[in-house]
């Protein structure tokens, strides 16, 4: 066997407003499990993780995303994102 | 002529004339000039403050990218996109836009095209802090400002 030792693929991910405050911190790295492929996948393994998660996406369709600073809908592909945001709708100005 | 944006998040204020005079210094070419200014209201008395976060990294680019698509729409001169975050108090400047063009229907235009995107696309929460000493909750977004960005697609 010549397979390399698989890496856990782990990206950051940061929190703004109430969906930081409910998850409980601004920011983390986390390697999210294999098959984990667009922000939904991403979401759906989170709300897994506690109850913070769960409260912050209860209504996932309100929350969100971003991929390296560009706004992306639920079905972005994440692969070979460096920074992921989750956040409430804006209300800036 | 390229016209290169000029967008700042800050947490001091402004000065909206300072702003205007150094958009328009040495140029002969603008015959418009508009500005906008967003203030904190103290919704009747019952706000202290409004506290205003933003990602940062985000919010410059996201602004940079609204502001490159007024100048594709409009043949401006200039753009000025400024916004504050951290705590804000009533009769306080919050947000500021500038739109400079040779005539005034691109300029009225166009400010307007980037607060209504600026509104709904750039980065920035606003939580409520009370008279009576308490945090108030995140304020939430409003469909009517969907609605007014919407009608630009």
């Amino acid at each position: 066997m010549t397979q390399a030792p698989t890496q856990a693929r782990t990206v950051k991910l940061v929190y703004f407003a109430w969906v930081r405050e409910r998850i409980g911190v601004s920011e983390e790295t986390v390697a999210p499990p294999a098959g984990t492929e667009t922000i939904a996948d991403l979401v759906r393994w989170l709300k897994t993780r506690d109850e913070g998660y769960e409260a912050a996406f209860e209504n996932e369709a309100i929350v969100r995303a971003a991929i390296d600073h560009h706004h992306v809908k639920p079905d972005a592909v994440i692969t070979g994102a460096r920074e992921i945001a989750f956040f409430p709708p804006m209300t800036g100005g | 002529m390229a016209m290169t944006p000029i967008i700042r998040i800050q947490r001091e204020d402004f000065d909206l004339s300072a702003e205007i005079a150094a958009l328009t210094a040495g140029r002969s070419d603008i015959g418009a000039v508009v500005s906008f200014a967003g203030l904190c209201r103290d919704e009747g008395g019952r706000l202290k403050a409004l506290e205003l976060e933003h990602y940062p990294g985000m919010a410059e680019a996201e602004i940079a990218r609204v502001a490159e698509e007024a100048a594709r729409r409009w043949p401006l001169s200039g753009l000025v996109a400024v916004h504050r975050h951290g705590l804000v108090a009533p009769g306080e400047q919050i947000v500021l836009v500038i739109a400079a063009s040779a005539h005034r229907r691109a300029a009225f235009e166009a400010a307007e095209f980037l607060m209504d995107y600026l509104k709904t696309r750039a980065p920035f929460w606003k939580r409520e802090h009370l008279v009576d000493g308490t945090t108030g909750g995140w304020v939430e977004a409003k469909a009517e400002d969907d609605a007014a960005a919407q009608r630009w697609d």
